[in-house]
């Protein structure tokens, strides 16, 4: 086939840099939308994600992670004597005030651990080892969050709630999705900077034994252990993204601008594909008239749709591959997985051959006649 | 007498059916035979280009009968006329209609592609193509670097490019000088006598008439008689002494 979309499309390049502007436009709205809203997800469950635990214990009707209530460590032991319990751990996480060395206080949310037990870790430390904690008053944290917290090195001394922290590390990539970051440290530790008393955890996170069916555990425990709830960990993660992805409408405002950045890219090809069509249109009555048959005008139209996406797509990646990139040091992270990657050409493709539509309902009523109009 | 490449009977057009209709054209009967060149004449309105319209099956008939290379085109769908354009019937319009964006070259096989010849082959007809109607060095030159007249002439290679046994030109010579029409109609004569295609050409030309096998008048939609014609074009018969003058058997 002679090069006739590549040409149409070419020869108007005001109107091919609009068309491309709008695609590019609409995949970086996406891209970035929808990778905020993978971040998000992320780092709404990331506690729970990391953890070592199959099951999750909570104190009855806890919807998040973050609404946890405290409840009788005496607990743990009744967790351990069901059969198929592996091990089981204590576990606080909980909202408290860091104070600054300039006397500003910010909201943390204290992670207390068992250092040994590996339930529970801190991941990706680029200062420092997880066993450091079990030095006194040692508190990791993460070093996006260096600045707010008016950290900046190992050895810092703060205070949490009127007790002494002292900073032996900062890991990297661990966010919060609130503007709360995590502080891990010791279950005692945590204890004491949270003002729980010392018989008192959050929750309690539960190994299964190999082979041992964790409905019944779950059933076991809930018979033995009196006012709990008992999650898998991909329960509780999912309730606890669920809450602030959608409870909170936060996901939805993403999803909802990716849904726009569609529209968008949407409408701004399907105008410049059309106006370029019925600049073209009688060519296209001209190509009826020597016999073509709707499908081989309705191909050079998608071919020049087709082209468009592609470019549009290299380029809007292009782009939004420095925005992820630039967004990693910031608060809220814009992932773009690979398969993310590649759906975004097929969107691409499909959202361009879609506003081509528009295009191939103006020529499928082109009259052939029209080219004997002078 | 061989069969007519385009035979009509009775045929009548109207657009908006119903009592408010427009009657285009009304019981015309013409024939169109291999190797003549015919030329229909008349007035703005008079009907023409609908009968060529209806002639190379882009506008369907109201009633009546059109044969194209003997097979009955009224009441075809939609579908299976564009494939009867691209067997038998090659145009030439007034606008040349070249695509802007294609090469010479490129606007031949483009209608080769339509016939599904391959890209080689295409591009090698192309060029022979091109090359008879002297545009050889032509090939990679764009629409807007040709002349009026190179223009129509690529216009006609791409007619040519389908093979077919009808050549319908709309108006070829209206947009050209007199020397760069009569090239073009030398074409088209040779078309038709040399090449044996029936050629049928609309026009208002009376400078070209003189290339006429037959000149047809079609005035209010039907085909006028013949003692018309000088009253109409009084130049005529001092310019064309050898064409022959005669309506449809």
């Amino acid at each position: 086939m002679p090069p006739l979309a590549q040409r149409n499309l070419f020869h108007d390049k005001v109107r091919l840099t609009v068309t491309l502007t709008g695609i590019v436009f609409s995949v970086v709205l996406i891209v970035v939308q929808l990778g905020l809203f993978l971040g998000f997800t992320t780092a709404t469950s990331n506690l729970i994600d990391h953890s070592n635990a199959d099951l999750w214990i909570t104190s009855k009707n806890v919807p998040y992670v973050e609404q946890g209530v405290a409840f009788s460590e005496r607990k743990l032991n009744q967790v351990r004597a069901v059969p198929g319990v592996e091990d089981a751990q204590k576990l606080i996480a909980r909202w408290t005030q860091w104070k600054r060395h300039d006397g500003g206080q910010d909201s943390v949310q204290i992670v207390g651990i068992n250092v040994d037990a590996q339930f529970e870790r801190p991941w990706n430390l680029v200062e420092g080892r997880v066993e450091d904690l079990k030095s006194p008053d040692a508190v990791i944290l993460d070093e996006l969050y260096k600045q707010k917290l008016g950290v900046t090195r190992v050895g810092e001394l703060f205070e949490i709630n009127g007790h002494r922290a002292r900073v032996v590390g900062f890991t990297r990539g661990i966010r919060s999705f609130t503007t709360s970051p995590y502080v891990f440290t010791t279950f005692k530790n945590a204890q004491d900077y949270t003002g729980l008393h010392e018989d008192q955890t959050m929750f309690i996170l539960v190994k299964v034994a190999p082979g041992a069916d964790w409905r019944q555990i779950r059933t076991d425990i809930l018979a033995n252990v009196k006012d709990v709830d008992v999650y898998t960990k991909a329960q509780f993660s999912h309730m606890t993204t669920f809450y602030w992805m959608f409870t909170t409408g936060a996901g939805v405002a993403v999803l909802i601008a990716a849904v726009l950045g569609l529209v968008v890219g949407f409408v701004v090809v399907a105008q410049t594909i059309y106006a370029t069509t019925v600049d073209h249109i009688r060519e296209f009555g001209t190509l009826k008239a020597m016999g073509a048959p709707n499908s081989y005008v309705y191909k050079v139209i998608m071919k020049q749709a087709a082209i468009s996406a592609v470019i549009g797509y290299v380029l809007g990646m292009i782009v939004s591959v420095f925005v992820v990139h630039g967004s990693q040091k910031g608060g809220a992270a814009i992932l773009m997985p690979f398969p993310m990657a590649v759906g975004m050409f097929f969107l691409t493709l499909t959202m361009c051959i879609g506003a081509a539509l528009v295009s191939i309902n103006k020529v499928t009523r082109i009259d052939p006649a029209m080219v004997f109009k002078g | 007498m061989t069969q007519a490449a385009i035979a009509v009977r009775q045929l009548t057009k109207k657009y908006d059916e119903g009592e408010s209709g427009t009657l285009a054209l009304r019981g015309i009967d013409l024939d169109v035979h291999p190797g003549e060149l015919l030329m229909l004449v008349g007035p703005s309105g008079s009907g023409k280009t609908t009968l060529l319209s209806i002639m190379g099956c882009i506008l369907t008939a109201s009633s009546g009968s059109v044969r194209i290379a003997g097979r009955e085109v009224v009441g075809l769908n939609e579908k299976q006329l564009p494939a009867l354009r691209l067997e038998h019937i090659g145009f030439v319009f007034q606008g040349f209609n070249l695509f802007p964006t294609l090469t010479a070259g490129e606007n031949v096989e483009l209608m080769l592609d339509l016939k599904g010849v391959s890209a080689a082959r295409a591009k090698s007809r192309a060029q022979e193509l091109l090359a008879q109607v002297g545009l050889g060095q032509k090939y990679a030159s764009f629409p807007a670097d040709l002349s009026g007249g190179q223009k129509q002439r690529v216009a006609i290679a791409r007619a040519l490019a389908g093979d077919p046994g009808i050549i319908l030109a709309d108006e070829p010579t209206a947009a050209l000088d007199s020397q760069t029409g009569r090239t073009v109609m030398e074409m088209m004569s040779d078309l038709a006598h040399k090449r044996g295609r029936a050629v049928v050409i609309v026009t208002h030309d009376s400078r070209v008439l003189g290339f006429a096998d037959r000149i047809v008048k079609i005035e209010d939609g039907a085909v006028a008689q013949l003692d018309n014609v000088p009253a109409v074009h009084p130049e005529l018969l001092a310019q064309i002494p050898q064409a022959s003058m005669g309506l449809a058997q």
